[in-house]
This record gives C-alpha cells, structure tokens and sequence, in this order.
C-alpha cells in the first residue's frame, strides 16, 4: 500500500463524520515525552498523526508550536531521532511529516525521502514550498510512494487553487485562515468558503487546520464540509503544561473523536 | 524590459508559505508597473534628489590612499539623509506601497538603519510603520530605537533565538502573514522571496550607477577593485551590477568574520562556502549545521549579523565574477577608529569591515569602497569595548 493509499484509507474510516489528525512536535518536550504523546494520540481515536520535525525558523507557526520546536532542539532533538518516533507509530495510524523546506533540503533530498519511507511514513507537509518551487520533492515522494501534500490558504484565488488541488497527494490541507499557526477565540469568517472551494478544487480529501483549538471549531469545520481536522497549537500546549503530557493529550485527543462522530 | 528574475542561477526562488504567494505575484507586478512609469520614477528620483541628497558625493580620501598607497575612493552613502545606503531602497518600496493601496508598512532591523529609513519614509507617506527589532540589537542600537519612535514608529522586540536580524526577519515574515492584506513589507535587505532580491538591487543599484559615472568623470578610467561590507548584501548588489560587465574590475564582498571563523561565532556564510540553504524564503548561501538547522551568526555589527546572505551574491561567487572573503569583529574595531582618525569620517562598524580590507596590501592602483553607511549608532558599542 502506498502512502496515499494509506491516507486515503484513514479518511475513509466509517463510524464517524470526519478524520481526526492530530499534530505532535516530534522531541517536545523531550524524546521520551514524544513517543508517550505518539501512543496517546492513537490510543486517544487520532486516524493520522501529523508529525512536526523541529526547525530552528519556523516562518509558518504562532509562538507555541514556535516555542515547542526550539524546546525539542535544545533538548537535542534530530530529525532522525523524530522519524523514528513515526515508525513506532505508523503501524497503528498512517503518519505525515511536516517539515520545513530546509530539513528536507539540507541532507539531500534523496536521502530525506529515504528516511520518511524507512520509518514507514506516509506523507510529508512542507509548509513553504508552495506549488512554484515543489516539482522535485513531489517526484521524489511519488517516486518512494509517498504523498507530498499541498496546502491552500484564504488568500490562495480559484485559478491556483485548482492547479494546487491537482497535485494534491494524499489529502489537501486547507489553512483556515489568513496567519500562523496558534488557537483563536473563533474560526475566521472565511473558513466555510474556503473548505467548500478547496472541496471543488481537488479529487483528493480536504483537511482544516490552523486555528482550530476546541471540539467545538472541530465540529463547525466538519458541518462546513471538511472531510478532516487537524488539531496542533491546543494539544501541543496541553503537552507543554501538564505535569504527565501523553494524560493530558490523550483527554483532549478523545473529546475532539468524539465530536467528529 | 525584463521580468523579475526569481533565480541567479540556482539560488533564489519562492520558499514561502502558500498565504503569501498571491502577495508577491501582486508585488511583482506592481513592481514591474511602477519601475517603468515615469509618474512613479519622477517621483521617487525627486525624493532621492531633494529629500535624500542624492547623488552622494565620491570622495578621494587622501589620508586611506596614503596609508594604503593607492587610490582610495569612497561613495558616501554615510552623507544620505538617515545616514545610510537603506533610505534608498526604503523610500522606493514605501511609494510602491502607497501605489498599492497598502496603508500599513512592517520592517525588520539589524543596525536599526533600516528600520530608521523605513520609520522615516512612512513619517513622510504617512503610513502606519512597525519595525521588529531583535532584543539583543534593541540594546546595542538605543540611538536607532528612540529614533524611530520619534518618527511615529513602532518598535516590536523580538525575544527568540540570538535576538538578532534573524528572528527579527522571521517574525516581519510571520506578521506579513497574518496581515497580508492591509500590509506591505520592506524588507531591507536584497533577500527573501522574489521579486525582492532583485526589486531591492535595483533600488540600490543607483550607488553603482552614480559611483561609476562619477569615476569616470572625475579620474578617465574604472576602478581596479570595488569594495563593500555584504550582511544580507544591499549595498555590495547595488554598487557592484552596473560594473559586472566590467571584467577588468574586481568585485569583492567583506563578510563579518566576527570572533572566529567557527559555527556561531561569524557571519560569512558566503566565505565558507557551506551547502546552500533555504532561510527567509530564498535558497542562497546559509550558515547550518548538517541537518539543516539554521545557525545563530556573530557579528560586532548588527548589520551583518545575519546567518544567510542574498542569492545573488552566491551567484556571483559561484560564477567567479565577485569573491566574498571575512574581516574579524577586531579588525572591524580597530579600522573604526583609524578611519575616524584619518579621515574625519565615522563609519558604521558594516562598512568598516569594507574598509579594513581596502587598507590590506594589493595589487590595485584604484579603489572604489562603498560607504554604506555612519557611525554614531555604534559609538555606545565602540566605546564600551575593552
């Protein structure tokens, strides 16, 4: 099975409305920490998991995933310790790196995709590298049987976003609003409009994120159409305030199930 | 004329998130409208003329030809309005904002040049201006700081990483996403996404222009080597294009070689020729560890205290036609105050580094070295050094 197979599958699981994808930063708070939050996430009734490499300039997230990232990194995270943590975990739920153009880059882009596929991953996110500059990594990925998956924002108009829907692998992640990454009291005004052209613009499923923080923003995403949710700021803060992080998560992770069934 | 180019070789490119992208296609073609719309030209070379003073002078510093043995010619950005090369790149991208309908203007700063030129060119437009400014620059530019709080400027600290340009840069990039709508972003240096490599060449591309045709005038012939300070690389780009037809002038770059030439003690990513990196949006030269994490760069100077460095640059490198080499953060020190002494002029510590390496043994009977800018923002850093 490749890894849009994989992703394809997950979303089609029935008993519920929408596919839940929690995202974790792979190290924080420490490695240990990182794989008891892994566990907790698919114990919880997560269908992927979004696995965030750290990164020392994260242009695209809000100050807690930013503070999570360089937490990890000072407690001696590496890219290659963080894949491992999706090994353990890819046979339960298909697994989608994110990570920063950068890491995937720097090492050689050969010997990235070897390693997302050694460990059993299924995709990858790379939150800037827009269609213009993605032709080499989506060949490489499809050439491992791995989905690189696009994102589109509020800002992102019709004609491009049918380009972007069409090479969308996997599933398309549709950026809820016009920002970084972080909890917000509500949902942007545009964020209905914006699942329903991302839906007419690709064959493939569309995912929310950005700005979802409670059960509640999760079940107004999926009402407005999105076949799922992924949830980062919220639970990430959660891990870095609670005295046993994989608890506390694993709580969050099974009220946000519950309101997507 | 040509479109933006996006690429100089390899290096450049769009490594943005996807928000941003239909703002700098946006960008670009307002940028391409504006640059060859006499409206838009007549007023911005009017401001360069009465509100910068522009041309700068090129000055034949007697005393530096002297001690060097040669021919010493500086291009006195020092002397511009705002006291640096930046207002010329900040006043050209505030008009195009204005042109825009962007009424809300953001900056990042090292030195706080940019941020002062910004700060000033909004005061003048009357545009909104916020300016991130790393905490650690924050400190080491005080005079910069109240400067642009005078000019109805604010000043947002940024508590994260070194607190330097990087994060300073990092954190602009993170407002200009949220904001993209309402906000243009100067972005001060020839880095970061296309089109703004080359728009801010060729904003800057005047000191190249006036130095040149001043030479001409003033000595018959072109210089043998032409020489500036390069941290992102704004004021090297604009003096060295208009000679890089010129196969006979050298061009060459001075890194911030800071405390030493190891991870995290320099600023000459360009200089040590590691892999090519992706940082603020371009692939250019980057200081990184193997895997791909960016490192924290050193510099005495806030201005050159930057990890990466514009993807034009390593194109020139790579091509052969620009050699990029370091000065140390002592040197850099003691060329300050030589300077000071010999010529009645106080560089910024940036240019500094240009100067020091003009003043090393060479075989060049005519140098032509980019002032880029004054020193009074340094002093309280110069005077508190052992």
């Amino acid at each position: 099975m490749t890894g849009a197979e994989a992703i394809a599958a997950a979303f089609a699981g029935d008993g519920r409305r929408a596919a839940l994808m929690p995202y974790m930063m792979g190290g924080f708070p420490d490695m240990d920490a990182s794989r008891r939050i892994a566990e907790a996430y698919a114990d919880g009734g997560a269908d992927l998991v979004e696995l965030g490499i750290p990164f020392t300039d994260p242009l695209a997230d809000g100050p807690v995933i930013q503070a999570a990232g360089t937490a990890a990194l000072r407690a001696g995270a590496t890219t290659h310790e963080v894949l491992a943590v999706g090994r353990a975990l890819a046979d339960r739920v298909p697994v989608v790196a994110m990570a920063y153009a950068n890491l995937v880059l720097a090492r050689g882009l050969e010997r990235f995709v070897d390693e997302l596929v050694v460990n059993g991953l299924a995709g990858l996110i790379v939150p800037d590298l827009p269609l213009e500059e993605s032709d080499a990594v989506r060949e490489a990925c499809e050439g491992a049987g791995l989905a690189l998956v696009p994102l589109v924002a509020p800002t992102t108009p019709d004609e491009r976003m049918a380009r972007i829907g069409a090479s969308a692998r996997g599933f398309l992640y549709a950026v809820s609003l016009t920002g970084t990454t972080g909890e917000r009291a509500a949902l942007a005004d545009t964020f209905a409009d914006l699942v329903a052209r991302a839906k007419a613009a690709t064959a493939v499923p569309v995912a929310l994120g950005f700005g979802i923080g409670t059960p509640d923003q999760a079940r107004q995403a999926v009402d407005a159409g999105a076949d799922g949710v992924i949830v980062g700021s919220r639970l990430v803060r959660a891990a870095a305030e609670a005295e046993d992080p994989a608890m506390a998560v694993h709580a969050l992770i099974k009220q946000f199930a519950a309101a997507l069934r | 004329m040509s479109a933006v180019e996006h690429r100089f070789g390899p290096y450049g490119g769009q490594y943005v998130p996807e928000t941003l992208m239909p703002a700098l296609a946006e960008l670009e073609e307002a940028w391409v409208a504006a640059r060859d719309d006499p409206v838009y030209r007549a007023e911005l070379d009017g401001l360069l003329r009465d509100y910068v003073g522009r041309p700068s002078p090129l000055y034949l510093a007697s005393r530096l030809s002297e001690v060097a043995g040669r021919s010493i010619y500086l291009k006195r950005e020092d002397l511009n309005h705002t006291g640096a090369h930046k207002i010329n790149n900040a006043i050209g991208q505030a008009l195009l904002a204005r042109r825009m309908g962007k009424k809300r203007i953001i900056a990042e700063t090292g030195a706080g040049q940019h941020g002062v030129a910004s700060a000033t060119a909004c005061a003048l437009l009357d545009l909104e201006c916020v300016v991130y400014m790393g905490v650690e620059d924050v400190r080491r530019q005080a005079p910069n700081v109240q400067r642009m709080g005078l000019l109805g400027a604010t000043v947002r600290p940024v508590d994260a990483g070194a607190r330097t340009l990087k994060e300073a840069t990092s954190e602009a990039i993170r407002d200009w996403v949220t904001n993209v709508a309402t906000t243009h972003y100067i972005i001060g240096s020839a880095v970061g996404p296309a089109p703004y490599p080359a728009m801010v060449r060729d904003l800057q591309r005047i000191i190249g222009d006036e130095a040149r045709a001043q030479l001409l005038e003033k000595e018959g012939r072109l210089p043998d080597r032409v020489i500036a300070c390069v941290g992102g690389g704004s004021n090297a780009i604009g003096i060295f294009v208009p000679f890089v037809g010129d196969e006979d002038v050298e061009l060459i770059g001075v890194e911030a070689g800071g405390e030493a030439l190891e991870p995290g003690r320099h600023g000459a990513p360009l200089t040590m020729a590691g892999r090519p990196g992706v940082l603020h949006g371009s692939l250019s030269a980057v200081l990184q560890d193997e895997m791909g994490q960016i490192l924290e760069a050193h510099s005495i100077s806030a201005g050159l205290d930057y990890p990466g460095v514009g993807p034009e640059h390593a194109h020139l490198r790579d091509s052969g036609r620009a050699r990029y080499l370091a000065v140390s953060d002592a040197e850099a020190l003691e060329t300050f105050k030589r300077v000071t002494r010999l010529e009645g002029i106080i560089p910024a510590l940036e240019t500094a580094h240009a100067l020091h390496y003009a003043l090393q043994p060479a075989d060049s009977e005519l140098d032509l070295v980019c002032c880029s800018g004054r020193g009074d923002k340094d002093l309280a850093e110069v005077l508190g050094q052992p």
